[in-house]
């Protein structure tokens, strides 16, 4: 199982959901390239100008660790990711879990993506405010975790952290998206798991998402805002595990 | 106790009284209000509502906090505010705009802490909001400084790029006979303009002038006397017969202009004899060139002279040196040799010794000593380095 984190933060979000599939599965995190703890001086902004740049690394990673029947698990703007190497490599995949995607942030004619594009411009002043006093706003008091202190250390460093240049530009990468033609292409089985009172990816999109992709169906969760790994990690859990027990869908 | 101690004392009570826990709350010199992990309002100071203009109603059991955020705000919330206090279970100073009850925005810094049940479940959201509208002004105004510091750096690299290039010949002439190769490399980032230059430009059909020079310092100051010396040395080949002859007229120029700047200059003329060419070099206060016939070890050519800008009767001499097949003359500026590791110079000798081991034509030279000097710096180049080589095919 890989588990891909959005744009935000980093692979501490699976923190409360990967270790309950480490006893039955391989279970690979990564930080995306600008993110958490990867190399900074790998980031290209050209190549990451775009999904398909992230799309292609995690391709890399499958191939660098010859993985097969990869479980996807990509949150927010991963779970298009997931759907973009899907594409390109369908023999790497088995399953995509795609926990509240969107193909398209800005609504559209006929489309309602959730946001107008002031909303995204917003959002980048709003990184650049807080961004100013980084240091001080970060400063951290972890959530109490005395056997694994290393983990506290790692959160202390990275959590939500990163290069406000690079924040900025995997922002509009980010929310000036457009993949919902890729939709239709991808047809490795997928979960849309979709929250209630979700602002960033709201309920019609991931209906949206759902009959757009051949083999798509949707769990509608309790649990509300964008982040149901953090405030829902149990629900989560269970609906992933129901996705995977549950035979593969006659191919489309 | 005196009158006015018993005052202080009364007043002291006073306060204390009119602060019961409730007056307390609702009004805190901050917004404050209280939410489920779900982020739904249960409790609301007055303050809070003082600031965006809604009513307990509105609010309390009605909306969440990130409801009343801007979109942009609330995808941050979402992204960063949101995950930060589950995993944290605190967040500080979070810049955010609330849009008020008439639609207007207030923005504010945020607060936040998460408070767990004993079976460590979140239970509760607290948040204190400031009214940060005079902080977001003043944090513009530094972005737009800032913004604004780079954009002006960037023109002034850019400046010192354009001035530089004014310091040597776009590319450097095809001369029958002899092969030219140079270097030049700006010392730092290139942000700063040096005062390193040379030139090579045809005086008569078969004689030419060769010029490497270093003006002290950097900065604009130095840059307009690196263009005179240049332009000066270029403008006085017509008249005058020989290269001390040059290096004097420019002594007088720069002793004219009432600069603090001098600067050394190494000059050649060149004039094409049967198999090689005659050399006639002199210098002013610079590295002597080194010349390197096949076969031989290189020396330095010619005499050191006096600096320029300085006397004003400079000690200049001609020297003459005949440029055979297969021999190299390596013109340098001090860049190369006084290039630094640590505390050391890389100095003449690692000079030499790279001179003597590169390969036989001109270019060789130069890519062999300037490969040399920048490894031994690491990239770290404090001063400007330029390097003219001319070699005698053969």
């Amino acid at each position: 199982m890989l588990f891909a984190h959005g744009f935000g933060c980093d692979q501490n979000m699976w923190r409360f959901v990967a270790p309950a599939f480490e006893s039955d599965h391989k279970v690979i995190l990564f930080d995306h390239v600008g993110a958490g703890r990867s190399d900074l001086s790998a980031y290209d902004p050209e190549r990451y100008s775009t999904l398909a740049g992230y799309a292609g690394d995690v391709i890399a990673i499958c191939r660098a660790l010859d993985l097969k029947d990869v479980i996807y698990v990509g949150h927010s703007v991963s779970a298009m990711i997931g759907v973009l190497a899907a594409v390109r490599a369908p023999e790497l995949f088995a399953r995509l879990v795609l926990v509240g995607p969107s193909p398209r942030y800005i609504n559209d004619d006929g489309y309602v993506g959730g946001f107008d594009r002031s909303a995204i411009d917003e959002l980048l002043d709003s990184l650049d405010s807080n961004y100013l006093g980084w240091s001080t706003a970060m400063a951290p008091v972890i959530v109490g975790n005395p056997d694994r202190p290393e983990l506290g250390e790692e959160l202390t460093e990275s959590f939500c952290r990163t290069d406000p240049d690079i924040a900025r530009r995997f922002a509009r990468v980010t929310f000036l998206s457009d993949n919902r033609e890729d939709l239709a292409n991808a047809t490795t089985p997928a979960l849309v798991l979709q929250c209630a009172n979700d602002v960033i990816a709201p309920v019609q999109v991931g209906e949206y998402v759902r009959d757009a992709m051949p083999n798509a169906t949707m769990t509608m969760l309790n649990a509300t805002g964008h982040c149901p790994n953090l405030s829902s990690p149990e629900e989560t859990v269970s609906a992933i595990r129901q996705f995977l027990g549950s035979s593969v869908p006659a191919q489309a | 106790m005196t009158a006015a101690g018993a005052d202080a004392l009364e007043a002291f009570y006073d306060a204390l009284v009119d602060d019961d826990p409730q007056e307390l709350y609702d009004r805190a010199p901050c917004g404050y209000l209280s939410t489920t992990p779900d982020g739904v309002i249960v409790k609301v100071n007055q303050t809070f509502l003082t600031l965006t203009g809604y009513t307990r109603a509105d609010l309390v059991g009605e909306r969440t906090f990130a409801e009343l955020l801007s979109p942009g705000g609330q995808i941050y919330h979402e992204t960063h505010f949101a995950p930060l206090l589950r995993m944290q279970g605190r967040a500080r100073e979070i810049a955010l705009d609330i849009v008020r009850a008439d639609g207007s925005r207030l923005p504010v810094l945020v607060n936040a802490v998460l408070e767990e049940g004993t079976d460590g479940a979140p239970r509760v959201i607290r948040t204190a909001v400031f009214d940060a509208t005079d902080r977001r002004e003043y944090e513009r105004e530094l972005l737009r400084a800032k913004a604004r510091a780079e954009e002006s750096e960037a023109r002034a690299r850019a400046l010192a790029q354009t001035l530089q290039q004014t310091f040597i010949p776009a590319t450097p002439p095809a001369i029958p006979g002899l092969a030219i190769a140079t270097a030049y490399r700006p010392a730092g980032d290139g942000s700063e303009v040096g005062g390193d230059f040379f030139d090579v430009f045809q005086l008569r059909d078969d004689t030419w002038v060769v010029a490497i020079g270093d003006v002290r310092g950097k900065g604009v100051e130095a840059a307009v006397v690196t263009a005179l010396a240049r332009h000066t040395l270029r403008a006085a080949a017509a008249a005058e017969r020989s290269p001390s002859a040059l290096l004097r007229v420019l002594n007088d120029v720069l002793l004219r202009e009432e600069t603090e700047r001098f600067c050394t200059v190494a000059c050649l003329e060149l004039t094409k004899v049967a198999e090689g060419w005659q050399a006639l070099v002199a210098c002013g206060g610079h590295p002597l060139p080194l010349l390197r016939r096949s076969g031989t070890s290189p020396r330095p050519v010619g005499a050191p002279g006096t600096l320029l800008g300085v006397f004003p009767e400079p000690d200049l001499v001609d020297t003459q040196v005949y440029l055979e097949p297969g021999s190299v003359l390596f013109l340098y500026t001090d860049g190369a040799t006084e290039a630094r590791k640590g505390g050391e110079l890389y100095g003449d000798e690692r000079l030499l010794a790279t001179v003597a081991a590169a390969g036989p034509a001109a270019p060789d030279v130069i890519d062999a000593v300037l490969h040399d000097v920048l490894t031994y710096q690491a990239g770290q180049s404090r001063d400007d380095i330029a390097l003219v080589a001319l070699g005698v095919p053969g």
